[in-house]
Formats: C-alpha cells, sequence, structure tokens
C-alpha cells in the first residue's frame, strides 16, 4: 500500500548493501549500524509480502463504500486525499476516521509493528 | 591543520591553567555539524562544535555563533545549559566553531525512560522541564541575535508545501493539515523558542536530574506552546507511551512547573495542537529524508527505511484526532 519507500526500492537498496563493502567491513561500528537496518528492511519486506495484499484488499472494500466509487487501491486513496484536501470530506467525519485507523494499524504492523503508538491506540478503543 | 592540533594550540586560551589537549575525539555528525569531546591537560572537559569543512548548512540550522550566543542569554535566566569557553575565529584553524565545558549525564532517551539509574529523578523531570522551559521563553529578546519568526499557520503552511511537493497521498496526513489548520492558534506575544525540546537533546544527571539542554541550531522566535507540546510527541517517549512528556512524565506536571516558573497560561489544548503539529512535522521530515533516496540524492539503506517510519507520526496522529472528535 505504501510506497515511500516501496518494496521494489527498499528491495533494490538491500541489493546494494549486500553487493557492497560495508558488509565484509564486520567489527566496524558504521558497518554494524548498516547490518542493523538491513536486517530491518528484510523483515519489513517479509511482512509486506504477507500482509500487504490482504490490508490493501481491505482497504479497497472500505474506500469503495467512503466514497461510493469502484477502483483501485491506488485511485481510491487519492480520491480521498483530493476530498480531503478541498472539505468535501471532514477530518473527523467518523467514517473517515474509522478508515484511516484501520489503515494506520495494518501498516504499521507492515513498517514499525513494535511501535508504542499501537498500543496507545488500540488502549483508546 | 586538524582538529586536534588546532585545539592543542587553542588549549592555553580555554583555560589558564593549560597547555594541551588530550584525547579529541570525534562523537557524532552529519553535514551540517560535527561534535567533538576533549580534554585539557589540567581536567577541564570541553566540547566543540563546528560546522565541517564545506559542510552544507541546513536551510534551518543557526550559525554556530547564534548558538553560542543563545546559550550565553538564556543561562542568566536559569536555564541550564553548557556554559561557552570560546567563539573560534578564523585564525584558530577550526572554521566556524565554538568551544563549551562539557557535562557528565545522559542524552539517550531510551536509558532515561528505562534505567533503574534515572528512577530517583523520573518523578520530578516533567515539572524540571516545565520549569525550564519557562526560564528559556522569558529570555529578553533585546539583545539576542537575528532569529526567524514563525507561527502555528506558518508551520503548518511550510510543512504543507513540502507535502504537496513531494507528491506523496497519504489521507492521514491530508486530515492532518486540514485539522490543525482549522484550530490554529494566534501568535500573542513571540518569544525565544528552544525548537527541538525532546528528549534525546537534554542532558539528564542521575542524581541532579535536568542539568543541560543542548542543541539550540533549530532556535527561533514563536510560540512557547510549540516547546511543550514537541517533548510530548510519542516518537520520543521510547516506547513509555503512557508518559507523555518524554516518556517520563504527564501533562499536568509540565503545565504546573511551566506555571509556577512564570510561564504564560497554557491550556493542554494549546499543548495538544503542538504536539499533533510535532507529529506531523516529523512524519513529513520522514517522507522528505525518504525523498532524498528516491531522487538519488542519497541511496543509503538507512535513508529509504526512514520512510516507513512516517507511518509511525500517522498512528499517533489518528489517535489525537480521535481524541479530538
Amino acid at each position: 500500500m505504501i510506497t515511500h519507500p516501496t518494496a521494489a526500492e527498499l528491495a533494490e537498496a538491500l541489493d546494494a548493501v549486500e553487493a557492497g563493502p560495508e558488509a565484509t567491513l564486520a567489527g566496524d561500528a558504521r558497518a554494524a549500524f548498516i547490518a542493523r537496518v538491513a536486517d530491518n528492511a528484510r523483515a519489513t519486506l517479509e511482512r509486506e509480502a504477507a500482509l500487504g495484499p490482504s490490508a490493501e484488499a481491505a482497504a479497497v472494500t472500505r474506500l469503495s463504500a467512503l466514497l461510493g466509487l469502484e477502483g483501485d487501491f491506488k485511485t481510491l486513496n487519492a480520491e480521498l486525499c483530493a476530498r480531503l484536501g478541498d472539505g468535501r470530506l471532514a477530518p473527523l467525519d467518523p467514517v473517515v476516521l474509522a478508515h484511516l485507523r484501520a489503515c494506520v494499524i495494518d501498516q504499521i504492523a507492515i513498517d514499525q509493528p513494535g511501535y508504542s503508538g499501537l498500543a496507545a491506540l488500540e488502549a483508546a478503543r | 591543520m586538524d582538529v586536534s592540533t588546532a585545539l592543542s594550540a587553542l588549549a592555553p586560551r580555554l583555560s589558564p591553567g593549560a597547555t594541551t589537549t588530550i584525547g579529541a575525539r570525534r562523537l557524532s555528525g552529519g553535514a551540517s555539524q560535527e561534535t567533538w569531546a576533549f580534554d585539557l591537560d589540567d581536567g577541564t572537559p570541553l566540547i566543540l562544535r563546528r560546522r565541517p569543512p564545506g559542510g552544507s548548512m541546513s536551510a534551518a540550522a543557526l550559525p554556530l555563533s547564534t548558538e553560542a550566543a543563545l546559550l550565553a542569554a538564556v543561562s542568566p535566566q536559569g536555564a541550564p545549559v553548557p556554559e561557552v569557553v570560546h567563539v573560534c575565529e578564523p585564525a584558530d584553524g577550526l572554521g566556524e566553531a565554538y568551544v563549551m565545558r562539557r557535562l557528565a549525564g545522559e542524552t539517550l532517551g531510551k536509558r532515561i525512560v528505562r534505567d533503574e539509574a534515572f528512577a530517583g529523578v523520573r518523578p520530578g523531570l516533567a515539572r524540571r522541564c516545565g520549569q525550564v522551559l519557562a526560564a528559556i521563553h522569558a529570555t529578553p529578546l533585546d539583545g539576542l541575535p537575528p532569529l526567524e519568526t514563525s507561527d502555528a499557520a506558518s508551520e503548518l503552511a511550510r510543512y504543507e508545501a513540502v507535502y504537496r511537493q513531494s507528491g506523496a497521498k497519504r489521507p492521514v496526513f491530508e486530515a492532518a493539515f486540514r485539522w490543525l489548520a482549522g484550530r490554529a492558534p494566534p501568535l500573542e506575544r513571540p518569544v525565544l523558542v528552544h525548537g527541538d525540546f525532546r528528549n534525546g537533546n537534554l542532558m539528564i544527571s542521575p542524581e541532579a536530574g535536568l542539568i543541560g539542554v543542548l542543541d539550540w541550531e533549530l532556535a527561533h522566535l514563536g510560540d512557547p506552546a510549540e516547546d511543550l507540546g514537541w517533548i510530548c510527541v510519542n516518537s520520543w517517549r521510547f516506547g513509555q507511551w503512557r508518559k507523555p512528556v518524554g516518556g517520563f512524565g504527564d501533562y499536568q506536571d509540565l503545565l504546573d512547573g511551566h506555571a509556577a516558573a512564570g510561564g504564560a497560561p497554557m491550556s493542554l489544548d494549546r499543548l495538544l495542537f503542538w504536539q499533533a503539529l510535532g507529529s506531523l512535522k516529523w512524519g513529513v521530515m520522514c517522507l522528505m529524508m525518504y525523498a532524498s533516496f528516491a531522487s538519488g540524492a542519497d541511496r543509503s539503506i538507512e535513508r529509504a527505511m526512514i520512510g516507513r517510519r512516517a507511518s509511525e507520526t500517522e498512528i499517533d496522529l489518528v489517535l489525537l484526532m480521535e481524541r479530538s472528535a
């Protein structure tokens, strides 16, 4: 769902790490940092492969109902942004907020499953 | 001349009893500034802040001489800051730089919110942050070096422009921009704002609590609530989300400390506005850092991965919008 960065870009950056000199400089602090970031990137890609398709399908279903339109995720998401941007939809509209809540819960499960904001949001149910 | 040699030549001017420096080591640094720790041979512990040769100045960062002038200006107000020992001149061979006393304490937020060593000071820390912010905000503006002025509306507009330029389609950010634009508080009386007052930029001693407010490069004139809101952004609570102030304290303690030290009356609503704007700003910054990967300017994996931190600010913003609805 998320394109900043896309899974393909992450995979490309990972390939560059694995091919690059930094991967071989064991013991160096910078290399250790890069290795940690690369591990996180690999785990993110795995989570995205496992969870991304169903999260996107659920988002499309919600968006179709919310907007009264059919379309793919990219089209419907852009339409939601446009309607929020020009005021046709209000930011605190309960239906909008319910969609955003579901989106951010699905997205954090891919991007940062340990992030404390998830517990905070779920406690506020 | 390398940094260590230049510092040794400078030593007698940094302390009357010193003849040379020992153990100069670089602590951190990006493209726009470096931090070095070193000691004089008379035992004085010091820090050098400098702009690396050819280093680009990020658009928002202040000249280091301005940073040094701000430390000198807030100290008499009672704000704990490192003492500036020397502002470098061209002949010092260090470029744009200044030297300050090195404080002994911890700045790693994760340790400050979790380690047993800080259990004794944590309960009083939020109130103390409020007091210190009131002292900073009371600094007379006459005689300060030139600083930009910004308010809630201008900050929102600035970050919305950056977001629009990125081409990203993030509905949480779209909603947050409209939500916040509709309730942006007017700037009544601009004060000196630190601009990056958060857990991570505070030197904490296990015995004495807050002993130094660091990293003044984003200081400006603006709304005092900006600083109170920024330290409550969930991204710097280090997992301790039930403790909104830096992961160690409660809103009311921060507000009480601020009021007790003479700070202008401030509502929790105003603080929460700036907290939400803080999450939104950090989210847009994550997208900007990713953009330098996407454009090819910096193809490192950490630049790519930081884009995936934008979603942490989105989850925080949804919670704040739900509470406001």
